[in-house]
């Protein structure tokens, strides 16, 4: 009877992949939610060159291209491949309601369904304000609040403007491939309502060989100007990086960033501000990565944008300009920890590079100048990079600057009541407060741990006005521990003279070793990485991430959400639908 | 592959000393960079992870790289990288070692024909030996 069953259970199994194997892939996929009038390609892959007359395509019972108002084009052997496909690119739905979908190929037939949704009227909001934490986990939010507000006898001395938000909700982040996403997938889920898989932006992932030719879904950002709203896309990574790209970007590889930049021209944001300006550079100008001539600087110059390379220059240009590119360092924009503490990373090469709520200020000046509202993303993006690089008090600074450039907005909404804010993280980190770790209990990291109430509270100074401790190097600091990391040297002391290196590229090509550097420090052990040797840095994790909101139309924030809920209650909160 | 002590010494020069200006806007070669070009320097850095463990071609750097850019993207490269043109291809096992570097200086934008990968930088006809 046993065997029976897992002999039955066994044949489904192979039932399901056969038909997987062999069945047709429907773009956008079951149970896609999609903004009524919001662009997207409509693509059916077909496995191997069926002719043309042998598939059939429906959608509520009508040809697509009857449906779309737009011809549709069969290729047989996509891109040289072993699969055909149907393709209607820049299409719209604009009813809203069910559609099914079925895709026939002789006897294999697949099917999916939409939910086309439209505008809850009235909107509830002019404005959005949408900032993502990148990596941002609970025990970053924990470690913020002791360090900026202090913690005695177990209360806090304040709240965080991030935990100060009537709306909560957990937010899954998986994607279409996987459990574990990563900052690419997860911003697209925020600006498109629709899943995608790692490293792919404001796409579905298809089978095409370019990476500009995926199925595109609109963005955020392109729906926003083409219902005559202002946009900024401001960071403090660069600007082509994952989670600012989400904005404007079509891409399945995230790494496009020359094809990013001229997606940020195409779009043409009205505040653009972050790092990396060497895309936007002629190849010929030394430091550039671009591999045309053409100058992107000068390009949106040309365009009305006034450039910016300096927090100086940025204030000056807030009351003048109508639109602003800034770009304030080559890579990423230094962490606070460095920029006003420390003095380290490139603090030397850039000495004025703004601070995210500078930045916030300034893009809320410019953009509530637009009558018909705006969409202000904002990303404080070291968060992630620190925790990729175990660096525990550079990831807790810039959390603490993400709660001040909260803070920021949150004073421009409560003034106007039109505005709704979303503080959301696009995926977590495996982070978390193992206790403190006090030098005067030994050497190692080990024996400087405390646990339960041998951890007792840490002993940083009373933090300035903006939140920060003026420290981090104290005697019982905060044990903010990594659960993923490669081969690395650690002597749980904070890194005062730049951002940490764990491991490095090793003589066996693609496989990484610890950073020999750390390893005759003083306390300093070797841990034996627990990622794959392929990894150099710590990783993301596919654990839910905390969202908080305020202002109209934030109630929706409840419960357990997916990702792209986030998208929709924006989209609604707004009345991006048709109109 | 020894240097040869036979070589006139060549001038030295250090990753700091590349840049005289390192702005948004572009690096300025150093004054010295600029005299340099087309004589016999030296350098030490750091081997990146090679595109192909035989060739004649790979990116030194000041630090040694925390990523494997060819494996990835050249999007996280450091700008301040110098290309390394060998005289003959060899089988490059230094990887993340610390090496020094000594051939012609040549400035300019190149585009390399076979990996299209551009470099304002370089040393060529060169050899390299570990320090």
């Amino acid at each position: 009877m046993k065997q029976a069953s897992i002999g039955a259970a066994t044949a489904l199994v192979l039932m399901a992949f056969a038909h997987g194997a062999q069945a047709q892939t429907i773009y956008p996929i079951n149970r896609a939610e999609i903004l009524s009038g919001a662009s997207f390609d409509f693509k059916v892959e077909f496995p191997g060159a069926p002719a043309a007359d042998a598939v059939k395509i429906t959608i509520n019972g009508q040809d697509p291209a009857a449906l779309f108002g737009k011809p549709g084009n069969f290729v047989r052997n996509e891109d040289g491949l072993d699969h055909s496909a149907y393709i209607i690119r820049g299409v719209k739905v604009t009813k809203p309601g069910a559609y099914t979908v079925e895709a026939k190929n002789g006897a294999s037939a697949a099917k999916v369904g939409w939910e086309v949704f439209g505008n809850k009227t009235p909107k509830a909001a002019k404005n959005v304000i949408l900032f993502i934490g990148d990596g941002l986990s609970i025990a970053h939010r924990t470690a913020a609040r002791i360090l900026s507000k202090g913690i005695v006898e177990g209360k806090y001395g304040g709240e965080l403007a991030i935990d100060d938000m009537p709306y909560m909700a957990l937010v899954s982040t998986a994607g279409t491939d996987s459990i574990v996403t990563d900052s690419a997938n997860s911003m697209s889920a925020y600006t498109t309502g629709h899943k995608s898989c790692v490293n792919a932006l404001g796409v579905y992932c298809a089978r095409n060989k370019n990476t500009l030719d995926h199925p595109k879904v609109e963005t955020l950002g392109e729906i926003a100007k083409r219902h005559g709203m202002a946009v900024g896309v401001v960071t403090n990574t660069e600007i082509e990086d994952a989670t600012p790209a989400g904005m404007v970007a079509h891409t399945r590889r995230r790494a496009d960033y020359n094809d990013i930049v001229r997606m940020f021209f195409d779009v043409k944001p009205d505040v653009i501000m972050g790092g990396g300006s060497p895309n936007f550079l002629a190849k010929s100008t030394p430091g550039s990565r671009r591999t045309d001539e053409t100058d992107y600087i000068k390009a949106f110059e040309k365009d009305g944008y006034s450039f910016v390379s300096t927090a100086a220059e940025m204030k000056a240009a807030s009351g003048k300009a109508t639109k602003l590119l800034g770009l304030f360092n080559t890579g990423n924009v230094d962490g606070v920890l460095d920029r006003i503490q420390l003095k380290k990373g490139t603090v030397g090469r850039f000495p004025d590079q703004p601070d995210l709520t500078d930045q916030v200020r300034v893009s809320l000046d410019m953009l509530s100048k637009n009558r018909k509202g705006f969409v202000l993303m904002v990303e404080s993006g070291r968060i992630d990079k620190y925790s990729h690089s175990l660096d525990a008090e550079r990831a807790i600074y810039d959390t603490i600057m993400l709660d001040n450039a909260v803070r920021v907005a949150r004073d421009f909404a409560k003034k106007r009541g039109d505005t709704m804010i979303v503080v959301v993280p696009d995926h977590a980190h495996p982070v978390s407060i193992l206790g403190t770790y006090d030098d005067a209990r030994g050497a190692t990291p080990r024996e400087k741990l405390g646990v339960y109430d041998e951890a007792g509270f840490p002993n940083y100074p009373v933090a300035d006005a903006n939140g920060y401790p003026p420290s981090v190097d104290v005697s019982r600091r905060l044990a903010l521990n990594f659960g993923s990391y490669p081969d690395w040297c650690f002597n749980a002391k904070p890194y005062l003279d730049g951002e940490n290196v764990p491991a490095v590229a090793g003589p066996e090509r693609g496989k990484f070793v610890a950073n020999e550097k750390y390893c005759t420090a003083p306390g300093a052990v070797r841990i034996e990485g627990n990622l794959p040797t392929t990894s150099n840095s710590g990783v993301h994790v596919g654990d839910d991430v905390l969202l908080t909101a305020m202002g109209p139309g934030a109630a929706k924030f409840r419960g357990r959400i997916d990702n792209t809920t986030v998208f929709r209650v924006i989209a609604e909160a707004l009345a991006l639908g048709a109109r | 592959m020894a240097i040869s002590p036979a070589l006139a010494a060549p001038e030295r020069l250090g990753f700091s000393g590349l840049y005289k200006s390192f702005g948004v806007r572009g690096l300025e070669f150093s004054d010295r960079v600029r005299a340099l070009a087309g004589s016999e320097i030296a350098l030490d850095g750091y081997m990146a992870p090679p595109l192909k463990a035989e060739s004649n071609f790979f990116v030194l750097t000041a630090e040694p790289m925390a990523l494997c850019p060819f494996c990835q993207s050249d999007a996280d490269w450091p700008v301040d990288i110098v290309v390394v043109y060998l005289r003959r291809t060899v089988s490059l096992s230094d990887a993340g070692a610390r090496i020094g570097v000594q051939g012609r200086l040549e400035i300019g934008s190149w585009t390399d024909p076979e990996s299209g990968f551009v470099s304002q930088l370089r040393i060529v006809d060169a050899r390299y030996a570990a320090r």
